[in-house]
């Protein structure tokens, strides 16, 4: 296949990851920016969470400068000039998807174009004809769409693994930041404030609420969500399909069944990412520091994004 | 020239045509309201493909769809049979005239055309002399526009030996028309062309003297007004579809890059000008081309398809010779006619073209895509005297013709079913022979009494059906 394929491909199912993730991000943050809150009655901590974790915070501040609700969800959301809104994640996913339509099956074309083409519509109307709640779901409807129909109808080869591999990279990423920024929010709070407080709970409920994990953590643990179990669940267990493990293992998997000797240095990272969260318990994490242990992982991830990026996609 | 318009459905007493009588009937049993509900069903799902084209200097590169008529055009088999020899011979023709020129160029000893007409023509490339192509083809792909005159009979506008385009959209049209009226395809026989990407894969394949060559399409790239035929054909022929910056030549050999390193590549079917293809060779300015791919195409280890060089035989000023072409080559006489053409150049006919102005059309000898051009009856004065300058200025850049009388046939438009112009583009395949898909792609002046087709001028496209007598 060519490079260029394999790159429009993977950053094609990357971008649709990330519109997915920013708006589970924003659907809590905006249900939990509604809720009565000790001294943040504003909620406007709770929405700029979803920027640090985007990592457009600063772009949002030398923008807008001060934090206004209003703003801070057009920004997010629908801002054609933010390259970390929703709106671009998309238009983004499709100009790749546009540049191998070649490759991928019409179902998969269809979709991703249609999804683009109501993209812009609602844009044009605004959100506030739609409501922050409906537009998030509908985001996450789209991607689960976009997925389905490609698991559903392209064959079983590079072009599927490269969809693959920018899907699990990606979600590896976003899990690893949400579950950072939470913690942050919580902040020295975390100590404090008892894991059964009320907020504790809706704290670690939104958290995996936004990964749809909820009912696995109960299924699970069968307790209140905790920072420890939490945490454990969403790095180390390998049947939640959003946790970092989960990625991580998928990206092994489909690294290894890449064609080809030049993929070596990227199969290697992956595999032994691997198998250090497979051989990890969550004491040790929280030993060495949760904060600490997230920030050296997503540095991890990131090298990984670049072993693919020099093996494979590469156009030079 | 006569006056009147033939019209492809309707005889002159008003009757139908009995190729017609098919469609005639299911027309009249259906309703208006359900034709609007299937042509807005239509443009959903074209919309929706993806199936759209982009207009040049529209800044914002906006995609847009071809409008789609859901009225066909038919052709008696009996008919298309004369129109499909005609073409075949003037392809074979257009093919012996270039691998010609560009060697012994008997044509031009003979006298037949003036040397200089030829050699000194912006489209004739020097770097192609002497080259041995594998069954001396250049033009793999052409189409040959075709119009219908008042009294119904054929003729060429214009032959196209570049880069034509338009074939998507004759088998996606033709894929729309039996997605939503399949009644129609079941009530009588009318002749398949699904099958022409695979006589296309055929013909790439045997441009090259290898058993099993890789072929792949060439695209300037998806801001490219026809990315979506590159990208449609490639995807139906099963090959890769790349841009310059994947392709590669070390050793004089030609590459693509791939996530498996480098690969061979033997055939490229590139949709891509001449002037753009090899920045070493030709436009250095050119960043979507391959440096060096001409040093490998000299030395035979790529096939390009078109060949470099095809320019020169589709050119205007060489149209008016076609029909000589074809006595010399071929000893026959040509099947299709040839539209009258004045060749400005000539004192004595520009003369005659700048007394004449408002009943002609005149063109750009170089020009293509209907920008250029005066429709001398459909101008107005000031538009007239504007172009007389220009004319003046530079006779050599310009042909006219008789203004035609295109052909109509019945269009389904706001005010409901009213005649519009038509023509006809039979794309013609040469390999290790010579071949048509029966019909074509056929464009539609939409505005009411335009005769400009062209999709960059607001023209749409109808299916075309070859059905038997």
């Amino acid at each position: 296949m060519l490079s260029r394929t394999a790159a429009d491909l993977y950053w094609m199912s990357r971008y649709l990851e990330r519109a997915e993730n920013l708006a589970r991000m924003l659907e809590v943050s905006y249900s939990l920016s509604l809720m009565p809150q000790a001294g943040r009655s504003d909620g406007h901590a709770e929405l700029a969470m979803s920027l640090l974790a985007a990592g457009t915070l600063e772009d949002y501040k030398a923008r807008h400068g001060a934090l206004d609700t209003e703003h801070m969800l057009h920004f997010f959301a629908l801002d054609e000039a933010n390259p970390g809104s929703i709106y671009c994640c998309l238009r983004a996913a499709r100009s790749n998807a546009h540049a191998v339509r070649g490759r991928i099956t019409a179902d998969m074309w269809e979709n991703i174009n249609a999804t683009w083409l109501e993209m812009r519509a609602i844009a044009g109307n605004g959100l506030g004809r739609y409501g922050i709640s409906q537009f998030c779901e509908w985001v996450r409807e789209r991607s689960h769409l976009f997925r389905g129909a490609t698991s559903g109808t392209i064959m079983r080869n590079e072009a599927y693994g490269f969809i693959r591999l920018g899907t699990f990279i990606e979600r590896a990423d976003n899990t690893l930041r949400l579950l950072d920024a939470r913690y942050e929010m919580f902040g020295e709070e975390s100590e404090e404030v008892s894991d059964k407080s009320a907020r504790g709970y809706y704290q670690w409920s939104a958290l995996l609420r936004a990964l749809s994990s909820f009912e696995a953590f109960n299924e699970i643990y069968r307790n209140a969500p905790n920072a420890e179990q939490v945490s454990e669940m969403l790095l180390l267990r390998a049947e939640v399909p959003r946790s970092l493990h989960a990625c991580i293992q998928e990206l092994d998997l489909e690294l290894s069944n890449l064609p080809g000797i030049n993929g070596r240095p990227a199969q290697r990272l992956a595999a032994g990412l691997n198998a250090r969260l497979r051989y990890t318990g969550i004491d040790e994490i929280l030993d060495a520091g949760l904060h600490a242990w997230l920030i050296e992982f997503i540095d991890q991830v990131r090298d990984l994004g670049q072993a693919i990026h020099d093996a494979y996609l590469e156009v030079v | 020239m006569s006056g009147a318009f033939f019209d492809e459905m309707y005889a002159a007493g008003g009757q139908c045509r009995p190729h017609y009588r098919e469609f005639a009937r299911w027309l009249a049993d259906t309703p208006l309201e359900l034709l609007a509900q299937r042509r807005r069903e239509a443009d959903l799902l074209f919309h929706r493909a993806g199936i759209t084209f982009t207009l040049y200097g529209d800044e914002q590169g906006t995609e847009r769809l071809i409008p789609f008529d859901i009225i066909p055009r038919s052709i008696k088999a009996s008919e298309w049979q004369v129109i499909e020899r005609g073409c075949i011979q003037r392809v074979q023709a257009l093919n012996m005239f270039l691998a010609d020129i560009y060697h012994e160029q008997r044509i031009l000893k003979a006298g037949i055309i003036p040397a200089e007409q030829v050699l000194a023509n912006e489209g004739y490339q020097v770097a192609m002399r002497g080259l041995g192509l594998h069954r001396g083809l250049y033009a793999h792909i052409a189409g040959v526009d075709l119009v219908r005159d008042g009294d119904g009979s054929y003729y060429v506008l214009e032959d196209n030996l570049r880069t034509p385009s338009g074939v998507s959209y004759m088998l996606e049209d033709r894929k729309m028309m039996m997605r939503l009226f399949p009644e129609l395809f079941a009530a009588q026989r009318i002749a398949p062309i699904d099958h022409y990407p695979n006589l296309l894969l055929d013909t790439l394949r045997s441009a090259s003297p290898l058993d099993n060559p890789t072929v792949v399409v060439l695209t300037p790239g998806r801001f490219n007004s026809a990315y979506f035929e590159h990208a449609f054909l490639a995807r139906e022929m099963g090959v890769e579809l790349v841009e310059g910056a994947d392709l590669f030549v070390r050793d004089d050999r030609v590459f693509m890059r791939t996530t498996c390193g480098p690969q061979p590549v033997d055939v490229i079917y590139r949709r891509l000008d001449d002037a753009f293809l090899d920045p070493l060779t030709f436009n250095p300015e050119s960043m979507l081309g391959v440096p060096g791919l001409i040093a490998a195409y000299r030395l035979g280890n790529v096939v390009l398809a078109n060949a470099v060089g095809t320019g020169v035989a589709d050119d205007k000023s060489i149209y008016p010779y076609v029909g000589e072409m074809i006595r010399f080559y071929l000893d026959e006489a040509p099947i299709l006619k040839n539209v009258p053409t004045w060749q400005c150049r000539k004192p004595a006919e520009l003369s005659h073209v700048l007394a004449n102005l408002e009943h002609l059309v005149v063109k750009e000898t170089q020009g293509s895509g209907g920008y250029g051009m005066l429709v001398g009856p459909a101008s107005t004065a000031a538009q007239i005297e504007a172009f007389r300058l220009r004319l003046k200025a530079r006779p050599q850049d310009y042909i006219a013709q008789p203004t035609l009388c295109l052909s109509t046939c019945p269009t389904f438009v706001e005010s409901g079913i009213a005649p519009r112009h038509i023509d006809l583009r039979p794309f013609v395949l040469s390999g290790s022979q010579t071949r048509l898909v029966p019909g074509g792609l056929t464009r539609v002046a939409l505005r009411e009494g335009s005769l400009v087709v062209n999709s960059s001028q607001g023209g749409g496209t109808k299916d075309t059906w070859v059905v038997e007598d």
